[in-house]
């Protein structure tokens, strides 16, 4: 298909999105990132029966936390789609690529600059 | 076993503000059963509060520690080499664990990171329901293995009350009568006979109406 999508966004695999945690969104945010959004199949065609549901939770308690510390909790967020989607993929790329110009650098990351 | 609820990280935040440099300490016991305090909530603590501070402008120093328990000296020890390096310590173990860290670190500020709810089991994920509670004077083998002292709103030893009402509690409905339950299993037990004789007053002095309590076992004292 020789989708083009925005080049600033790095992909993470994991074997299902069920694998994801708070822990991980997180991190990324800490590390810098300035929005993380999972990409997993659709909602009731999970290999592992729940896999996406469980990501689904765990972003949503992500971006619960981070509206709590101040950060835009819509910087994290969770999509579905089925693998033979492609096109589906590429538009969550650019909506997220929107979503994230829209916001801003993530604020942490200006605060370590500031910081160091 | 002890089950404990995550605090609101605004809580949290409010109590520790004041501080510098703070170890979040995590227990590998019971709160790491019910996704309280082990050792992935404290990782998710300390990340939520290293960016918050960081976002306010301020550097403060918060650092992870899981110990096997917070209930034992042994383990308490183990992190007496590093605790001058923190003025403040949030405590994800239950109140047993709080108590125990503040006893042992007498001029260390200890908080609590979550609220320490009952003794009870884990239904399923992301559900636990108490079953006990402690009162020093076991009477499951009347009952049928089911605990009206935990499990009946009001306590009472010879159920079920005029609240009963096709097996729930009056309380709530989603409650099951507790004495229902113990009506239900002497059944299946072919032991309603258990039920036909009245419990005798019970001496609630082992409970917490004696005040704090001991165990003293001089037979495995050293």
């Amino acid at each position: 298909m020789r989708l083009q999508y925005p080049t600033n966004i790095k992909i993470i695999l994991v074997p299902c999105t069920g694998k994801i945690d708070v822990l991980h969104i997180l991190h990324a945010f800490e590390k810098g990132a300035d929005g993380v959004y999972a990409v997993g199949c659709m909602e009731g065609d999970c290999h592992y029966n729940s896999g996406n549901l469980r990501a689904r939770k765990r972003v949503e308690q992500a971006q619960k936390i981070l509206n709590t510390i101040g950060i835009e909790g819509e910087r994290a967020q969770m999509y579905n789609l089925s693998s033979a989607e492609g096109p589906r993929f590429a538009q969550f790329a650019v909506e997220m690529d929107e979503r994230i110009r829209k916001l801003g650098p993530n604020p942490i990351k200006l605060a370590q600059k500031k910081a160091a | 076993m002890i089950v404990a609820d995550k605090k609101p990280i605004e809580e949290i935040i409010e109590e520790i503000k004041g501080h510098e440099k703070i170890l979040i300490l995590g227990c590998n016991e019971c709160v790491t059963v019910c996704e309280a305090g082990g050792k992935k909530e404290v990782g998710i603590l300390a990340s939520a509060l290293r960016m918050y501070f960081l976002n306010q402008g301020r550097e403060v120093k918060i650092d992870e520690e899981t110990l096997e328990r917070q209930c034992d000296h042994e383990y308490l020890e183990e992190i007496r080499d590093v605790m001058d390096q923190y003025d403040a310590v949030v405590s994800l173990a239950c109140g047993v664990g709080v108590q125990f860290m503040a006893e042992k670190y007498h001029t260390t500020p200890i908080y609590p990171g979550v609220n320490t709810c009952f003794l009870g089991a884990t239904e399923k994920r992301g559900l636990w329901t108490e079953r006990c509670q402690a009162c020093g004077q076991c009477i499951l083998a009347r009952t049928g293995g089911i605990c009206p002292v935990s499990r009946c709103a009001k306590r009472i030893l010879n159920g079920p009350c005029g609240g009963s009402d096709h097996g729930k509690c009056e309380i709530n409905k989603e409650i099951d009568c507790a004495w229902q339950l113990i009506i239900d299993r002497l059944k299946a037990l072919n032991s309603l006979d258990d039920y036909e004789q009245l419990s005798p007053l019970k001496d609630w002095s082992t409970d917490r109406a004696g005040g704090p309590r001991k165990v003293v076992r001089e037979d495995v004292q050293e």
